[in-house]
Parts: C-alpha cells; structure tokens; sequence
C-alpha cells in the first residue's frame, strides 16, 4: 500500500514540475522530417493535443475572465456585464467595502477567522489520532481505524437538523458557544475533523520508518517528544495539505454556516455573498463579480502555490 | 532534520528485564521535559475549570444528563492524562470528544427528530404550549379592578411589584405566579420598590415599553385565573382567556362558541371537526414520517424523483467527468508535448475556485434575460437554461463537468505516470498495438488505482449541497407536491428545504429524510467496500 502512495506521489510531483524532461530528451534525437510535411506531422504527433488544450483551457478560463471583467465594470448590473472589459475600474471594489447592508469586510475576516483556527485544529486532532494509529497497538485500533472508514462516508451535514437544534438548545443554557456564535460553528466543524483526514494522516505516517522513532526512544526521547519533534517535522507536508483543504472547505461551507450563524455581520463570506445575490440578483452584479474575485484570490493563489503537495496528497488518498 | 540531539538519560544503559522497564520508565519521565508537563498542568486545569462551570450552569437550570456526561468526560480525561500509560488514549482523546458529540451524538439525535413531530407549531412541550394558547387569547375582563404596578428589574429580568385593590403586596414576572412579598418600601399605600431590585423610572419605562406590555403577570398557578398586563406600566388589569383549559378532563373550551377541544394524541388540541389550535407540542410519532414520505402521494411523488434524480446526477457527474478528465490526461501525457505546465495550470483553476462562486457565477451566465450565454453566445435567443425542468438538470451536469473534470485530470494523470513503464514495453514487444495496450493493460491498472476516488467522488455528488442550491435552487419547483421541492433538488437540498426554507419547517419529516440517505449512503459504501476490500488493508 505504501510504496503504490510513494510512488504515485512521486509521479504526480515530478510532472508538477513539468520534469517530464528525461521521456523527451530520449526521443528529440528524431530525424529532422522534410519541410513540407512538417507541419502535417507536427499536427499528427502534438499539435491536435495543443488545439484540444486551447480548447478546454477557454472552456475552464472562460467564467472565471467573466466574472473578472464583471467586477471592473463599476455600477453594472448582469446585462451590462456581458461587453466583456469594456469598463475597467475600480469602483465595484470600493463600493463593497462601504454598503451597511452587506458587511463584506466583516465576512471577510470572518471566514478568514473560522478557517483558519478550524485548519488548525482539525490539523492537532488528526495529527493526534493519525500518530495512535499508526504507532500503537491497542485493543480497539482495528476497529477505530474501521470507524473512521465509515464515519467519513457520512458528511456531517446529513444531520443538520439535528445540529441545529442541538446548538438552539446549547445557546439555551451557554449563549456565547450556541447559535449564532462563531466559536460553535468552529466546535460544529471540529466535530468532522477525525473523520475525513485522520485517514490520510494515518497513511502518511505509515511511510514514515518506525526504525527512527525507535532510534529515538533508545536515545531516551519520551513518546510527546518524539511526536512533537520527529513525526511532526517529517510528516509537515501531509500536515498542509490537511490544513489547507481544511481551510479551503470550510471556507466555502454553505449549509452549516447559514443555519448556525443568524446576524449578517456574523456570517461568513459564503452564506453573506448567498443572500446578498438571492436579494438583489442582476441588479449590484458588478459588486457581486468584486466580491467573488475577491472571496477566491486566497483559496486560488494557495492551491496554486501549494499544487504539488495537494496533487500529492489527493493521489496518495488513491491508495485507501 | 534527522535526529535531534537529545542529551539527557543517555547514559541509561540497556539493562536486563525488570530494570530495563524501570529505565525506560524514568528515561520516558525524564523526556517529558518540564515544558510540557507545566502545558499539560495549565491545559488540563483550564479545561476542568470551564467544566465545572459548565456543570453548574448545567445543574442550575436542572439539566442532570448533560451535566452528568460533562463531568464524566472531565473526569475520564483527568485521568488519563495524569496517569502513566494509556498512551492511545492521551492521542485520541481530543479528537473522540468533538468526533461523539458532533458528529455520532447528532446522527443519533437525527434519529430521535426523525420519530418526533418537530417542527413549526410543535417544538416545544404541552405545558408551555397550553400557556401560549392561553396568553395569545387574553383580553381584558371589562370590570376588571385597577392593580397599583411598580416595574422592578433585577439581572435583567422584568417583574410585577402588585399592590392590590385590598392593600396586599405581591411580586411576580412571567412564568412565576404572584406571590406575596414582605419588606417593600411603601408610599401612599403603593408600594414602589424592593430591596435587591431596581425599580424602573418612568423614562425607562417608556424606553422598554413593548417589553413591558408584552409581559403577562399569571395571578396564581392555575392558568384558567387569567394573568395581570400592563399597558402604561403603572397601573395593571386582570385579562382572561378566552380559552379554559379543563385538566381531568384534558381539554381546552373556547368561552365564546363553546367548541370543545380535546387532546387526540396529535400533538395539538383538535376540535371535533378537526381543527387545530396552534401551537401544538412535540410528542413522538413513530414512523408516521417515514410512513408519510412513501405513502401520501403529495409528498411521495416528489420524493421518489428526487430520489431517482439524486442517483443520476451522482452518476453522470462522476461519469463526464471521468470521461472527459481520462481523454485529457491521456491527450497531454506524451512526452513529445510541449509546455504542458501551462495548460495544467488553467486546467486546475475551475478546481481551485471555491465551488459556491463558482455555481453562482454559472447561475449568472446562464440567466434567461441577462445572462452571457443566451445575450452574446447564441444572439439574443431566450433559452430557459435553468427554469426548464429538463434544461436545468442539463445546465447542472455541465457546470458539474466544469467543477470537476480538473479533479479527475489531476489524479489520471497520477495513475497513469505510475503505471510502470516496463509493462507497456513488454506489450510493445510481444506486438501490441497502442489501442490494445491502452484497452487491455492501462485501462485496467488504472482502474484499479481511481476506483476508490470514483467511489468517493459518487459520495461527495450525492450530497452536492451547495452546486444545486446555488445555481437552480433546486428550481423549477414542482407545484404540486405538497413539500418545497423542485426538478432539480437532490435529497440533500430538499432536507435542508424541508426544514429551514420558507415559513413551515417540519424537523421530523427533514430528519427521516436524512435517515433515509444515511441507509443508501451506508448500503453503497458497504458493497463498495466489499468490492474495493479496503478494509482488509488495514494493518
């Protein structure tokens, strides 16, 4: 099982890097063809395989240039939307900032906040439980490991009744972790925490040889230091790409957000942009594109950044 | 990175038996370090102060159960971080809490929900459901005397200080009957104020005026005695409902037409002719909600299409995007192709791109008026792209190829890199042609690699929340079920539609619903698993 997730890994990091070289270097050393039919043969060989990338690559840009050039069209409403960048200025973007009816700074910070610490913990409790699994032998581990399998097939929103009411009844007794509290949707979204990413966790520390915590212990290191200052270190990219899909999830939450979080400057960038939309549809489209393109430049510019370790880590989830 | 330097107990020598377990022992205490033993002090007593208190609120407001499992918890997690040993369970500890409570907790309270009639007009119990009947039709008893009032406040509560007709002094506020009180501050035989209270000035009076007369002041235990109100907050008149509410017999009588309301074990007093009032109260009602959701035909019909819906779209999203993210890997996995980096980068955008924009800036583009697709692509035409029931679950299947045919790109293009290279060669050698080593050995080896992603992806479709609400809102709604759904819902929105859209929420039928997918999620995942036997890697 492991060495299928190295090796997966592996392929899907070097062709992150686009060092795919050695398979081309092996084959340029190709007879120089004549010049008239050079062009037919080039089309044979790649460039059908650029003409489909130029294809779908419009297909995949094309919304998102869209919703750009929407944002830079001051005043705008969806009809006007559609000359693509004949307008372009700022305004839609300052206009976002100053409107009392949709406090777009304040979900701004918000799901920035709630993501945030959320990653963080989901990041400790799945390192936790990853670390006991897969360095302990215990009564229950095998089927501790079977529950996890089986939880995650159940997304926590399957029971947002039952959330819901629960937190109306928290907030009953303990009002400042109940509804319409922040802290109790980050406990709510906790609460999924171990099932969806201990297991990739657990697999990850699997690859890590146990020889080195051995050698650890010998030099008399406990089983905290051990953890906090090996494993932890040695498994850090399976750590961010669990954090970073944890943020990147709970950021564009809808369900449990909307029905936990009641007062507009408590929302988070999903459910605000949701009703801010559903309120006034085709007619504030440009402050709408502003406030899109702004909600997504973070989670776009880190995955891009972070490509190679999420490529790794959804491939690596391959394996189960 | 390697090994760290670690200094102390190294000199502790690898000793025979008993001894050798007595070392590691001091050599693991030692390793602690004093750093972490003073967190775990701080952490630990952090917690278990948060959990006293919590178990004192708990038990002020007489909730025993949760006060008993807070205190159990506090108890169980002293222990095991301050005993040796138990080292699996100082890891998992954290972890299970949130994981019980949120997660295994609230999926078996959905179970509980599902056999309830929660929901509006039913969420609370019979006691407090009799007293609002009674409050909403209060009026005034026309001979009513004038009750001398005095507002107090205390803790930010309201209540009554009562001078009666007979010079008697009372106290009582909302839901505490009055009750005669001694020690009042008393001036021209009105008494105005009460050690431990504050009384309200008058311009207080005028600031919290709603709150005021909208408090009704019971005069004794029995509701049927009518209560004390306010409308100026000085002076206080008896108001009678013009409900009676008989308890031997268990009835409510309307005073005015005489109609006799019983408790028929609804949840609601129900009059002969089957009207009810409202509110009702929460009382369990077996598997009426199941039994409702496949048999009464307004609901049972827009449930089994959704059902069926919610299979296909989880289906044929996973199937497009499959197919095309295959066909794309397959295109750009030559090595003779250049800058395929390039490509790959765009290629992932729509991926990375949070979902929820992403349906909402589809549901834009593919507005019937204004939208970039039927103004610009096809000039002007007027196509229903999202309010035609076919033509909306089309649109859906495209955005859904949109979202996530990058996905699928990204983990062929994995599979297929790792299929060694040694494999096709011998192909190769023994006189294959591409088709058939593309057919007969890739195919299968990456099948072999995905089949568990498809399998998740299948899940993850299934319950497709925010792709569905956000672009059609499951829209265009079927008039004629008696539920709030539409052509395009899956069962997931329509739970959510069920119980939190609109006036009318109905928590116990969303929640059968919701135990209804757990069962498919849980037959699906069982025969995938069997099929994968996934769960006989475990080791």
């Amino acid at each position: 099982m492991t060495s299928v997730t190295q090796v997966e890994t592996a392929a899907a990091l070097n062709e992150a890097d686009g060092s795919s070289v050695l398979g081309r270097k092996a084959r340029t050393p190709e007879k120089v063809p004549l010049p008239r039919r050079r062009f037919k043969r080039y089309f044979r060989e790649t460039g059908w395989r650029h003409l489909i990338g130029v294809l779908v690559g419009l297909f995949a840009l094309f919304p998102l240039l869209y919703i750009f050039s929407a944002s830079l069209n001051p005043g705008g409403t969806l009809l006007t939307a559609n000359a693509l960048f004949s307008n372009v200025s700022g305004e839609s973007y300052v206009e976002l900032f100053q409107k009392d009816t949709h406090p777009y700074g304040a979900w701004f910070v918000n799901t920035l906040v709630i993501g945030l610490i959320t990653a963080a913990g989901t990041v400790i409790l799945g390192a936790l439980a990853a670390y006991s699994f897969s360095r302990m032998r215990f009564t229950g581990r095998r089927f501790g490991l079977s529950t996890l399998l089986v939880v995650q097939m159940f997304p926590q929103m399957l029971a947002m009744v039952a959330i819901f009411l629960l937190m109306v009844q928290i907030s009953d007794i303990f009002p400042a972790i109940g509804l319409n509290t922040q802290i109790g949707l980050i406990m709510v979204y906790l609460g999924g925490a171990l099932g969806v990413n201990t297991y990739l966790m657990y697999g990850f520390f699997n690859t890590v040889p146990s020889s080195i915590d051995e050698a650890a212990k010998i030099d008399g290191a406990g089983h905290a230091r051990i953890f906090f200052t090996i494993i932890l270190r040695l498994v850090a990219p399976i750590l961010a790409v669990v954090g970073l899909l944890s943020f990147i999830g709970t950021s564009s939450e809808f369900v449990l957000a909307s029905i936990i979080l009641v007062d507009p400057e408590k929302q988070t960038l999903a459910v605000g942009l949701y009703k801010f939309i559903s309120d006034e549809f085709s007619k504030n489209w440009s402050v709408f594109a502003a406030g899109a393109v702004l909600a997504a430049v973070m989670p776009v510019a880190l995955f891009l950044a972070l490509q190679r370790y999420i490529v790794g880590g959804l491939t690596a989830g391959s394996v189960k | 990175m390697t090994t760290p330097t670690i200094d102390e107990s190294r000199e502790v020598e690898p000793p025979p038996s008993k001894k050798s377990r007595r070392a590691a022992r001091i050599a693991d205490a030692a390793s602690v370090g004093w750093k972490l033993m003073i967190f775990k002090v701080i952490a630990l007593g952090i917690i278990d102060a948060l959990a006293i208190y919590a178990a004192l609120v708990l038990i002020q407001s007489e909730q025993w159960v949760p006060a008993v499992v807070v205190l159990a918890i506090t108890a169980v997690a002293n222990w095991v971080y301050l005993s040796r040993g138990n080292l699996p369970a100082k890891y998992l500890i954290p972890g299970l809490v949130f994981l019980f409570v949120f997660q295994i907790f609230v999926a078996g309270y959905t179970a509980y929900i599902a056999f309830t009639n929660y929901g509006t007009g039913h969420n609370s119990t019979k006691e407090s459901a009799i007293n609002a009947l009674m409050l909403s039709a209060q009026e005034r008893v026309p001979d009513s005397p004038a009750y001398e009032v005095t507002i107090l406040e205390q803790f930010g509560e309201y209540s009554f200080l009562v001078t009666d007709p007979d010079g008697e002094i009372e106290l009582g506020g909302v839901d505490r009957p009055l009750e005669p009180v001694d020690g009042a501050e008393v001036e021209d035989g009105k008494a105005v104020g009460l050690p431990g209270y504050t009384a309200l000035k008058f311009a207080q009076i005028v600031q919290n005026q709603k709150a005021i007369a909208d408090m009704a002041v019971p005069l004794s235990d029995d509701p049927n005695d009518g209560s004390l109100r306010t409308p100026d907050g000085s002076v206080a008149y008896v108001y009678l409902s013009s409900l009676e509410y008989d308890e031997a017999a268990d009835t409510m009588t309307d005073t005015e037409t005489g109609t006799v309301y019983s408790d028929i074990g609804t949840g609601a007093f129900t009059a002969p002719d089957g009207t009810e009032l409202m509110p009702g109260w929460q009382i369990t009602v077996g598997f009426d909600n199941f039994v409702r959701a496949f048999t009464e035909e307004s609901i049972r019909a827009p449930f089994f299409s959704v059902l069926i819906w919610t299979f296909v779209f989880a289906f044929l999203s996973v199937a497009t995007c499959f197919a095309l993210g295959l066909f794309l890997a397959i295109v750009f996995n030559d090595p003779r192709m250049k800058s395929k980096k390039y490509y790959r980068v765009i290629m992932i955008l729509p991926y990375a791109f949070p979902g929820f924009l992403s349906a909402l800036v589809w549901a834009g583009m593919m507005n019937q008026e204004f939208g970039f697709i039927n103004v610009v692509l096809f000039g002007g035409a007027d196509i229903p792209w999202l309010t035609n029931e076919w033509l909306a679950k089309i649109s859906i299947l495209l955005v859904n190829l949109w979202l996530g045919f990058p996905y699928m790109f990204l983990i062929c293009t994995g599979a297929l890199q790792a299929i060694p290279d040694d494999v096709q060669e011998a192909a190769r050698v023994d006189g294959a042609s591409a088709w058939q080593i593309f057919r007969r050995i890739k195919l299968p080896l990456l099948f072999v690699a995905v089949a568990p992603l498809l399998i998740a992806s299948f899940a993850y479709n299934f319950n497709n929340f925010s792709l569905i609400y956000m672009l059609t809102g499951g829209g265009p709604r079927d008039v004629t079920a008696d539920v709030n759904v539409g052509a395009t819902d899956i069962l997931i929105t329509m739970v959510y539609k069920v119980a939190f859209v609109g006036s009318k929420a109905d928590y116990g039928l969303a929640s059968a619903f919701s135990i209804i997918i757990f069962v498919l999620v849980a037959t699906i995942s069982v025969i995938a698993f069997r099929r994968t036997k996934a769960l006989e890697e475990l080791n």
